[in-house]
């Protein structure tokens, strides 16, 4: 069995394999964290509604580095690091807040002072007390001030990058998948709810979750069981060009439906004739007019939107070391939603999360990886449903998603 | 004003019966101890405070906890794992009149598999409550839990 500090070598099968020292190794999370979420990348921050007025701040991360976003006097989004040029101490402890009428957010510790683009304006004491003390002329603490990140906006999502090559957000997220997140997000989102699920597994055993189509309506039997959807309902899968961004969808009951597709493979579908007696649990309506009853997309490394009927789920995936992940959840509306609908959101978003009636299976099922793994370093994962190609097709049974992804994930590893 | 003794003897019994239900595994009964409709949900201090009305559990009516334990018992896959629920003396307000609502302050440990017991959720009942003959019923049950931070999953309601 190979070592850690050895370097990590990917199978000659390619795409096909996922090795598992993937999810283990700290020396490759490590430069993950370096090369991914750091690099030339789009991260998602925050909403454009958790920083709503002119000095508001909110806390966030890019991968483990802390970072604040701001909103400036006339209204731009700004995003740095959280960390003070003298110590390195956080800037903002707190979640959120407004950094008040002199727009400064200031250090706790010395009471080092930022503007809201994160440019270092004062020193404490910087000339001294009655001539004694202070910094001689020639230093320049500006020069260790914070990092700034590159911020883009859209449809009312913020996204920072660290890195000046990283291409402009739309052609980062390429002409595929940008339509599918106006498609969700046609107006400024107004936020419903929020919380954090922390799940004991690699980011990445997530991410392929939340890309990995073929195992929906598996593992999560709560639709079938209840004759809500079979896998034969009409659908898709849309990969980005780069294999980094996902999309896929299925549409309402439509004439494909076949009641046996289950039975025939004996799978975990016994249950005929269980109905819910609250149907208004899974009642929605159409709001974009096009059919589509669900769509999951991601947008590489850090994010990704539900949408079922009326239950929009913003997520954010926040890497917290090689074995654990912190998922913040944020349930969207609208600011003109009635309080019908505001209410259908409410009993929609029973389906996600970390008690999601659909779903919640997705909050372990990484787990039983992370440890199923631990000692299979030198094994590998078998993907090859739909071939070994990351091409968009008409069906959910493939995995192209999934090896999207790691296509992604190794051209930014070197691997 | 000293609380109605009888009152808290009512809702502590009413406590008792429901942290018994849940952590014996008699999820089926849990409903029953809930008048119809009601409101049941789970949400996070952060949330509460905010009024945001989206939270981990939603549910509007007594079939709608009968379809989350019929989903539990047969369509979601999990775990196996219980719970022990802690809980401190009701808080009662209201005058003992037709809407009574108090709260009270819960911990909850998570047992696994493997035998690890933790603290999974620490918060307090706000509710509102309802007289059934000689017993209470929730109407309303909101579990506002202290932290935002939800471990792996929440399947068991709280």
């Amino acid at each position: 069995m190979s070592s850690s500090s050895e370097a990590r070598r990917w199978p000659d099968e390619g795409l096909t394999r996922v090795p598992y020292w993937v999810y283990q190794d700290p020396e490759v999370y490590r430069r993950e964290l370096e090369r991914i979420h750091e690099g030339p990348v789009w991260n998602y921050l925050c909403l454009e509604a958790d920083v709503p007025n002119a000095g508001d701040y909110y806390t966030t991360f890019v991968g483990e580095m802390p970072v604040v976003v701001t909103r400036d006097a006339d209204g731009a989004v700004h995003a740095f690091e959280n960390r003070c040029a003298h110590r390195g101490a956080l800037i903002c402890i707190d979640s959120h807040g407004n950094a008040g009428k002199g727009g400064q957010l200031t250090c706790v510790y010395h009471a080092w002072s930022y503007d809201l683009r994160g440019n270092l304006k004062a020193i404490a004491f910087r000339r001294g007390v009655n001539g004694k003390g202070g910094m001689p002329a020639s230093a320049c603490p500006e020069a260790h001030a914070p990092r700034k990140l590159r911020v883009e906006t859209l449809c009312g999502l913020v996204f920072g990058s660290l890195r000046e090559e990283t291409p402009p957000l739309e052609d980062y997220i390429g002409p595929d998948v940008l339509p599918r997140i106006r498609r969700v997000l046609r107006k400024p989102p107004v936020i419903l709810g929020r919380y954090v699920q922390q799940l004991p597994n690699n980011w990445k055993l997530y991410y392929e979750n939340v890309k990995d189509s073929y195992h929906a309506s598996l593992l999560h039997t709560f639709l079938a069981k209840f004759g809500l959807a079979r896998f034969s309902q009409k659908g898709g899968l849309i990969v980005s060009q780069d294999g980094a961004h996902h999309v896929s969808y299925s549409m309402a009951n439509t004439a494909v439906t076949a009641a046996n597709d289950y039975k025939a493979q004996n799978l975990r579908v016994e249950n005929e004739g269980l109905r819910l007696q609250a149907p208004e649990l899974v009642a929605g309506v159409d709001e974009v007019g096009d059919g589509i009853t669900l769509q999951v997309l991601s947008v590489f490394p850090s994010f990704a939107v539900a949408h079922i009927y009326n239950c929009i789920a913003v997520r954010q995936i926040l890497p917290k070391g090689p074995g654990m992940t912190h998922l913040l959840w944020t349930f969207v509306g609208f600011a003109d939603d009635t309080p019908e609908m505001v209410r259908r959101r409410q009993r929609l978003c029973n389906l996600f999360g970390p008690a999601g009636l659909v779903a919640m299976e997705d909050g372990a099922v990484g787990g039983f990886v992370q440890r199923g793994t631990a000692r299979a370093l030198d094994e590998n994962s078998v993907v090859e449903m739909g071939g070994s190609g990351i091409e968009s097709s008409d069906t959910r049974a493939n995995e192209a998603s999934v090896r999207g992804f790691w296509k992604a994930w190794r051209a930014h590893m070197g691997m | 004003m000293a609380p109605d003794p009888q009152l808290l003897f009512q809702l502590g019994a009413l406590n008792a019966e429901y942290a018994r239900r849940l952590d014996d595994d008699e999820l089926e009964g849990w409903p029953e101890l809930f008048v119809d409709p009601c409101v049941y949900s789970i949400t996070s201090q952060d949330n509460y405070a905010l009024k945001r009305p989206v939270g981990v559990i939603f549910a509007d009516s007594q079939a709608m906890l009968r379809d989350r334990v019929a989903s539990l018992r047969q369509a979601n896959i999990y775990e196996r794992h219980r719970y022990r629920h802690l809980l401190g003396m009701p808080h009662l307000r209201g005058n003992g009149g037709a809407e009574l609502s108090a709260e009270t302050p819960f911990a909850v440990y998570r047992i696994m598999r493997d035998g690890r017991t933790e603290v999974f959720a620490t918060g307090r009942y706000v509710d509102k409550l309802r007289r059934r003959g000689e017993a209470l019923a929730y109407a309303e049950r909101i579990v506002v839990c202290d932290s935002s931070l939800f471990d792996t999953l929440v399947a068991i309601p709280l």
